[in-house]
């Protein structure tokens, strides 16, 4: 096995032209970043409604209850009842798009409201009590707060994309699915391990740059990474909380 | 001033956490609400800034009522420290101590050069400005957040146990501080507590609430401590509450003694039992007992450290504490400068007790009889 | 409905195949989930390191791991234990930070009466942390069995069969029925797993009041 994946990857055909890796590798990025910001254009917004109004919240549940459905299959339903209506090459990759929005979407969501609602009700009492209004209370200080919360949803959002937008290369979805499709349907192992060891690097990239993008963005007053100075005079200091806990979902 | 009229608060869970108060707060004094857990302190704070709406009665602010104001711009106006600090976690000190300032637009440069005046003010180390509330300590976070209430400086400060998380030698230090920061900013402020000893001894006037939310007593702390208005209130007030007292009543009344002193690593001339020992700046430092030293020079060891030592400004508390915590059985007093200025016997505090005048019980208006004077009319 | 009453037959043995390739894997990840979360928050210094290979794994697209698992296993291509071994590694993923925040989540007060009373390293842990934990053990439980049954679906892309079978089937030769069957009996499955965790949760812990049980 190891032997043909290093063949694969050594034929100069692998990395040329509009099936080689450098076009499949932007494909595969572009759809994810696409699907990800139109899910979380869509889930922040609806997220930070219900969480700041508390109305609504039978959206999260309904949201997560799509976790039951399984990928594959929302994959093909979606494919064969739109597909038909959508003309040419679009056919293919619109309902995959659709589908890979939808399937982001409830991670996103669940995060934005987890994170909203775990915002230590003194701080956002302080807020009103200093004189914020509505907006200012929910831009100042409660999206700062949920921002931890919110990025692990959108974390979990892309690596279900990722993950996601391979399997729909079946459905002629671009993207490096298409090696572990392809390969799988010729029984070119080499193909189709070599592209899965693609994907495996790609999804941990990626989840790579959103973690550090957290640590840039999230305030270190909420994550415990800040240095403990000395404690010069009064009493010990107040314990931290966790800032980070998981939102999982994939598929 | 503050006017609370007839106030009442019933949640909408049928609970009435306040019922038909009515008190006045006098501009630039310190008013307490003292009362057991539950009582409706905070309630009737929060009343105050409309962080909760009352039910029914008005709460006024120098003569305009806080319903017709827009709640947001009320509070920008009126410090609010909450109870347990309450800071942004996600804000740095400075940023958190900012925050008004920033709602009412003034320029960042301003807003810095503030809060760092501020972090002074409060005693904090500048060097912690840019710290995260979860890297101090309880003490630390309370003085916080009487920094970011101050930073406007708004006329009106409500403080909701600001200094209840602490352990009690920093609570007394923060305490002092306060009172200290009010001599010179003079706010008008309602402070509460579920400690009476904070109450009496940081209040210009002390109300008691009892459970249910009814006002059982307001007046000033000697003359709720002199005449309490019923039961509850003289239960509440304590046992001591005649030996506390004295601390309202000044010691200048009292004739002092010269006392021989030595100076600490000079050799004791006298051969009474009891020797005052103090420094090059006449500042006590102890006792000792002359015959035990000898003829070698005092030396720090030998002091007897037990007593007390009372300003001759102070109170008849401080100066008969004096008098009993002293192995020699004569309190020491001092001036403002903490420099020796005689000795007193604890009978001859006793006498001057004895002359004080109690305040006199209002007997037409027990609840409201010892309030403090608001522009001639009682509140 | 009506291809469901003429394949029926078939549609209960992939779902039993359906069932052993996703539960399986949540029992062993359980398993093995215990002492590796125990070990993270027991030798505190070992909790970055095991929380962060663990949330690596669990990055891994499905398609791709099972690709790969022959690879790491030398096994077979189409061989099932791909699958099984996939999926157990995804369980663990998600079990190892739950079980170590379930853990570490048990009061100290309780813990250090435990201690008091005499329990000691291993009682300690099965007499009073983990029976504590339960709950929050529960819930990642849950959390991997829906994902579980949602993931094992792909194994058909790769020739494992299993209720993903009736999905491809369905849509290939554009047989509604069969592709809806096929996503049902998916969501019944994934249901009817998260039902009997919740209720063995409750069983283990008795003291907490019915309906206040798992979150
Ligand atoms: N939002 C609320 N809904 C219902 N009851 C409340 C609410 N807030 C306070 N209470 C009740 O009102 C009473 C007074 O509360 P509070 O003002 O917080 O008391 P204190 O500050 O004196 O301890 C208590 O019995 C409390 O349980
Ligand atoms: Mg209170």
């Amino acid at each position: 096995m190891i032997p043909s994946i290093l063949e694969w990857f050594r034929d100069p055909m692998t990395w040329s032209g509009p099936g080689g890796v450098p076009t499949r590798l932007l494909e595969h990025l572009w759809y994810t970043v696409v699907t990800v910001v139109i899910a979380a254009a869509i889930a922040v917004p609806l997220g930070l409604w219900v969480g700041h109004t508390g109305r609504a919240r039978w959206l999260v549940s309904v949201a997560n209850s799509l976790r039951a459905v399984p990928t594959l299959g929302l994959l093909f339903a979606v494919s064969l009842v739109v597909g038909p209506y959508i003309p040419g090459d679009l056919a293919f990759t619109a309902p995959s798009i659709a589908v890979l929005v939808l399937l982001a979407i409830p991670p996103i969501l669940a995060g934005t409201y987890a994170g909203i609602d775990a915002v230590d009700p003194s701080a956002r009492d302080a807020a009103k009590g200093v004189g914020m209004r509505g907006r200012q209370v929910l831009w100042q200080v409660e999206l700062p707060n949920a921002l931890p919360l919110l990025l692990s949803g959108v974390k979990s959002a892309m690596l279900q994309v990722v993950a996601t937008a391979t399997i729909a290369a079946y459905l002629g979805l671009g993207g490096l699915g298409r090696y572990l499709i392809d390969g799988l349907a010729v029984s070119d192992i080499g193909e189709a391990a070599g592209g899965a060891l693609l994907v495996g690097l790609l999804a941990i990239v990626l989840e790579g740059v959103l973690s550090l993008l957290q640590r840039r963005v999230v305030s270190p007053g909420l994550t415990g990474r800040t240095a403990r100075g000395s404690q010069d005079g009064d009493d010990a200091p107040q314990a931290e909380a966790p800032a980070d806990a998981p939102v999982d979902v994939r598929g | 001033m503050i006017r609370f009229d007839g106030v009442t608060k019933q949640f909408p869970d049928g609970t009435t956490a306040v019922d038909d108060l009515s008190l006045t707060a006098p501009t630039g004094k310190i008013t307490v609400l003292v009362g057991p857990s539950g009582c409706g302190k905070t309630t009737s704070l929060r009343m105050v800034n409309r962080m909760i709406e009352p039910t029914r009665g008005g709460i006024s602010l120098d003569g305009q009522d806080t319903g017709r104001m827009d709640a947001a711009e009320l509070r920008r106006g009126i410090g609010y420290v909450i109870q347990h600090a309450g800071l942004f976690p996600h804000r740095t000190v400075l940023d958190n101590i900012g925050t008004v300032p920033r709602l009412l637009g003034w320029d960042k440069k301003k807003v810095k050069d503030r809060s760092r005046e501020l972090l002074e003010v409060v005693g904090l180390d500048p060097k912690l400005g840019n710290r995260y509330p979860t890297q101090l300590s309880g003490g630390q976070q309370q003085r916080v957040g009487v920094a970011r209430a101050l930073a406007a400086d708004p006329p009106v400060m409500l403080m909701d146990e600001p200094f209840s998380a602490v352990d009690p030698i920093v609570r007394d230090q923060l305490q002092d501080e306060f009172l200290r920061l009010q001599d010179e900013l003079g706010k008008t402020i309602v402070f509460v507590t579920h400690d009476i000893d904070e109450a009496i001894k940081l209040g210009d006037q002390v109300a008691v609430l009892r459970v249910g939310g009814t006002l059982a007593q307001v007046a000033e702390p000697q003359y709720l401590l002199a005449h309490p208005a019923d039961d509850f209130v003289a239960d509440f007030v304590g046992k001591d509450r005649g030996y506390r007292a004295l601390q309202f009543e000044h010691a200048p009344r009292l004739t002092l003694h010269s006392e021989p002193s030595v100076v600490v690593g000079e050799t004791p001339s006298s051969r009474a039992s009891w020797l005052l020992v103090v420094d090059d700046d006449r500042t006590p430092l102890g006792w000792v007992e002359p015959a035990r030293v000898g003829d070698r020079p005092v030396a720090s060891e030998d002091l007897h450290r037990g007593g007390t030592v009372a300003r001759a400004s102070g109170s008849l508390r401080g100066a008969l504490d004096a008098a009993l915590s002293s192995p020699a059985r004569r309190g020491v007093l001092v001036d403002n400068d903490g420099v020796l200025v005689g000795t007193v016997r604890a009978h001859e505090v006793l006498t001057a007790i004895e002359e004080t005048e109690r305040p006199e019980r209002d007997e037409d208006d027990p609840v409201h009889g010892g309030a403090m004077d608001v522009s001639g009319e009682r509140g | 409905m009506d291809w469901f009453l003429a394949n029926w037959p078939r549609v209960i043995d992939l779902a039993g195949s359906h069932l052993y390739l996703s539960g399986v894997p949540l029992v062993v990840g359980l398993v093995l989930s215990v002492p590796l979360g125990w070990a993270a928050v027991r030798w505190r210094a070992s909790y970055p390191a095991i929380i962060t290979s663990s949330g690596l794994l669990y990055t891994i697209p499905s398609l791709a791991l099972f690709i790969v698992m022959p690879l790491i296993l030398g096994t077979r291509i189409l061989d099932p234990f791909n699958v099984l071994a996939a999926m157990t590694v995804y369980t663990l993923a998600l079990l190892v930070r739950t079980v170590a925040d379930g853990l570490s989540a048990v009061p100290d007060h309780v813990e250090q009466a435990a201690t008091a009373m005499g329990y000691g390293g291993l009682r300690r842990l099965f007499g009073v942390q983990l029976p504590l934990a339960v709950p929050v053990i529960a819930s990642g439980l849950r959390v991997a069995s829906v994902s579980n049954v949602s993931i094992v679906s792909v194994a058909s892309l790769i020739g494992v069969s299993q209720l993903g079978d009736l999905l491809i089937d369905g849509y290939q030769r554009v047989i509604y029925g069969e592709l809806l069957t096929g996503i049902l009996a998916c969501v019944v499955l994934a249901l009817a797993l998260d039902r009997l965790i919740v209720l063995g949760a409750r069983l283990l812990t008795p003291w907490q009041t019915a309906g206040g049980g798992a979150a």
